[in-house]
């Protein structure tokens, strides 16, 4: 071993003073960290991931854990994680694997971005007494109203396109059945329900527990198609077609055949234990005018009854592919920024391919815009989203609604450590071992999910209200609501908004 | 602040502008000396088949000829003369007000409904985003818009108002909050038939803006109100909405009152409001909208600014106050306060 080992990134030690023994540390690490000799626990830190599992479930707060306690010499090229990195490949030969998603420090444009209050001249509005409209319709819009007056009535001659009506523009993104755990779904689908939102099944198929909450549920389209057929296209309420990805922009998926338990081959409709993987693009799929034809194809199953979506990782000429996505009769256009989180992704994608979602939404909801299209197609954005101000400033820069994946993870109990693709998650979200996944009670995660939700969704009335605003669709691609701080001019530019002060 | 006052003469009888003048100065508390403006409907009896086009100008030197040049390419200007002004003490000229009687070519503008009218909002468009030291703020065939920074009294007498007759009369004293006191952002705004005054801001502004310029209109003027022009331009006259039904998509009910209306009006409705969202407007506003049919007034859908009416014979008033609508007409009859978003209309009878 001329490479020998590189130093753990974690330590875990115990105030043996506190500890009264009682075994949950070892019970809850899926790691194996912990482990008993002689009625003494030992503690092995190399495996630790730092889920946080074991510190919150110990009775005592006994445990400590320290990130990175020995250090190399220091240098601003070549970083410990570049270093060891190259230590691994050199070790092993193959691609780097990573969960979750981008861990590079890239600044966040979202932090730099400032909404506004109204002072004097423009009364801000309470929410609390006035009425504040944050229902929002997914789905083709008309450009104009086509109708007749007939001895003063108005007969309306339109028919409006399927849309999906949210009480909030807040939804859950997709994450399949394989790559999070059953209860993990369930909770979700529970959240979406009491919520008056939706959700993503991801690409793993639908399974029979989601089945009464169908009407809550978007079903995804992926390269792979696993568990597609009518009868998952006729639950959803909507469908999606994802062509890319923010956290892998330009690869297909891959879960690994471990994870792949009795329940998850029948729900994708794959092999017992097989590996279900997606290639990179969608075989049928070359053109703006194949994908037409899959949207097409798919309202056409459906009876046109049901909005079809087509999701793409935010890249450089998202605008323009966005716009062919509009053109392709497709409802709604979901861009993923490449802070986007995954299951599993090699690390070298998910940090450093794509752009990131501020910069895509403004640019999608420009190009449309300046086509005269913009209002006849929805912007759904997600990757990234850390709280109701990034919702808020999403909808200001042209969203008209957000998906969330990470933060209703946390809200399940995800400490983002990073470790998904490995298939132990500690909290029962991002794995299929039985013993792991009944460590969520559905009942209990949706509650917190949907609290997730209902908190943002009272801040953004409240940030709506402080503009001067009561109903999102005046929010929706208001850039005048915001100003950039410590922005430079080309990015300015770009999200079409001022300076501060300006 | 910002007092707004519209008066129409249903059976289109002719009113001077010496009344409207004394209502808006009335409301002298509402304004700060930095804008004012009139736009009457019916003034122009001899050019009645033009387009009765005002410009300020910053000298009649390059701008002129450029827009003269536009002008002469898209149709044939049948008379021209600088708008009769009269110094003022208190009121810096700061351009030369000019109106051109125009007439389009219709054939340039083809495969559209109302050619004439595309064409010259085109032009409106063009010369204002392309022609440095030129600004169109009038373009509607029989009216004209007369406005400066300045108080009411002076701006009527430095266009001598009361020379001119007009069976709609719409007026403005401005109190900017949000952008300069300039000429170009005094009140009214027009475009075409539809003169907009405003009290209020837009906090939509922003959403507002963008769908109209995704229809080919360029906001020019620096502030929330020519959006409400240019909406007005394309839901009523390009999109055939009545106004009313403009009205509605601009300040539509909420959803929860959506929701409970009998079916046929529900599906209409949610219609409506998913097919013009970008153009629902936000904020405190009261506007009063004229067209040469008529005259619109309404408030944000929870009342933020105030908005009376009043109503004698055929004449209908809508103003700021009530004490504007008196002093022009003290024998005036009815006079009531009109519900959140609700569309007070009164139109001509012929
Ligand atoms: S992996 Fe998680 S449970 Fe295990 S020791 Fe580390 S923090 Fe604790
Ligand atoms: S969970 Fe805490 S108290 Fe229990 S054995 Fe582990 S360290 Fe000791």
């Amino acid at each position: 071993m001329s490479l020998g080992s590189v130093p753990l990134k974690y330590k875990i030690s115990i105030d043996r003073d506190q500890c009264m023994k009682c075994m949950r540390c070892v019970d809850n690490c899926s790691y194996g960290v912990y482990r008993i000799e002689d009625d003494k626990i030992i503690i092995d830190s190399r495996k630790c991931t730092a889920c946080h599992r074991c510190i919150s479930m110990c009775p005592r707060d006994a445990i400590m854990l320290q990130e990175r306690p020995v250090d190399y010499r220091s240098h601003p090229l070549w970083t410990t994680e570049a270093r060891e990195d190259v230590i691994n490949q050199a070790r092993s030969g193959k691609i780097i694997l990573s969960g979750m998603g981008n861990a590079v420090d890239y600044p966040i444009i979202f932090d730099r971005l400032v909404l506004d209050a109204c002072q004097v001249t423009n009364p801000s509005i309470d929410p609390l007494r006035e009425p504040m409209e944050l229902r929002t319709y997914i789905g083709k819009k008309p450009e104009k109203l086509d109708f007749t007056m007939k001895d003063g009535d108005v007969e309306l001659n339109t028919k409006l396109a399927p849309n999906l009506k949210l009480d909030t523009p807040i939804m859950i993104g997709h994450m399949s059945y394989g790559a999070i755990s059953l209860n993990a779904q369930l909770s979700l689908a529970k959240a979406v329900a009491k919520t008056g939102t939706f959700m993503g099944t991801g690409e793993g198929g639908m399974h029979e527990a989601i089945y009464p909450y169908q009407d809550h549920s978007i079903v995804q389209i992926a390269s792979g198609r696993f568990g597609v057929d009518i009868d998952y296209l006729e639950r959803g309420a909507a469908i999606e077609i994802k062509v890319g990805q923010g956290a892998k922009p330009g690869i297909g998926g891959h879960l690994p055949g471990e994870k792949v338990c009795a329940d998850v081959s029948c729900t994708r409709m794959i092999p017992l234990g097989s590996d279900a993987i997606s290639p990179a693009p969608h075989h049928d799929i070359y053109s703006i005018e194949d994908l037409a034809q899959l949207v097409r194809s798919l309202k056409e199953a459906t009876n046109w009854e049901k909005p079809v979506f087509v999701k793409i990782a935010a890249v450089h000429n998202v605008a323009a592919i966005a716009a062919g996505i509009a053109r392709s009769s497709a409802d709604a256009v979901v861009i993923d920024g490449f802070k986007g989180g995954t299951g599993a992704a090699p690390k070298v994608f998910r940090d450093n391919v794509g752009i990131p979602i501020e910069a895509a939404i403004a640019a999608v909801d420009q190009k449309l815009n300046d086509q005269g299209i913009r209002n006849e197609v929805s912007i759904i954005a997600s990757g990234g989203l850390r709280n109701s101000a990034d919702l808020a400033k999403s909808i200001a820069l042209g969203a008209d609604a957000v998906y969330i994946g990470t933060a209703s993870l946390i809200a399940l109990g995800c400490r983002v450590c990073g470790s998904c693709y490995r298939g132990l998650c500690p909290w029962g979200i991002a794995t299929q071992r039985p013993e792991l996944v009944e460590r969520i009670d559905s009942d209990v995660g949706s509650e917190n999910v949907a609290n997730l939700i209902r908190g943002w969704t009272l801040e953004l009335s409240e940030l709506m209200g402080a503009a001067g605003l009561n109903s999102i669709e005046s929010l929706r691609g208001n850039r005048e609501r915001l100003r950039g701080y410590m922005l430079d001019e080309g990015l300015l530019d770009v999200l079409k908004i001022e300076s501060v002060g300006a | 602040m910002c007092g707004i006052i519209g008066v129409i003469d249903r059976t289109m009888a002719r009113m001077d502008g010496s009344s409207i003048k004394k209502a808006l100065s009335l409301m002298d508390e509402r304004g700060s000396g930095e804008g004012a403006g009139y736009v009457a409907y019916g003034i122009y009896p001899d050019y009645s088949d033009c387009y009765a086009i005002h410009v300020f100008f910053d000298n009649l030197l390059e701008p002129k000829t450029n827009v003269d040049r536009i002008l002469q390419k898209w149709g044939r200007i049948v008379y021209q003369e600088e708008i009769p002004t009269y110094e003022q003490p208190n009121l810096k000229r700061e351009h030369i007000p000019w109106r051109y009687f125009f007439k389009p070519y219709t054939d340039l503008m083809v495969g559209t409904t109302n050619p004439d009218d595309d064409n010259v909002k085109r032009l409106v468009m063009t010369i204002n985003s392309t022609v440095e030291g030129a600004l169109v703020f009038s373009s509607g065939i029989n009216l004209g818009v007369f406005k400066a920074s300045g108080w009411p009294e002076d701006v009527a007498n430095f266009y001598r108002i009361e020379d001119y007759k007009g069976y709609i009369w719409l007026a403005h004293n401005r109190y900017p909050t949000n952008t300069s006191g300039w000429w170009g952002g005094a009140h009214p705004f027009n475009l075409l038939d539809w003169s907009v005054v405003h009290n209020g801001e837009i906090t939509s502004y922003g959403t507002n803006r963008r769908y109209v310029e995704s229809h080919g209109y360029q906001c020019t003027m620096s502030t929330d109100t020519e959006v409400v022009a240019y909406l007005f331009d394309l839901i009523g006259r390009r999109h055939g909405l009545p106004s009313d039904m403009v009205v509605e998509a601009l300040a539509p009910p909420f959803w929860d009152e959506i929701d409970e209306m009998p079916e046929k009006q529900e599906e209409f409705m949610r219609a409506l409001r998913l097919t013009y969202g970008p153009a629902l407007m936000n904020g405190p506003f009261a506007i009063v909208i004229a067209t040469k049919d008529g005259i619109v007034g309404f408030t944000d859908r929870i009342k933020l600014r105030p908005l009376v009416v009043g109503e004698n014979d055929s004449k209908l008033y809508i103003s700021s106050e009530e004490a504007a609508i008196r002093i022009m007409d003290p024998d005036v009859e009815r006079i009531y306060m009109p519900r959140a978003g609700e569309p007070v209309i009164g139109r001509v009878t012929q």
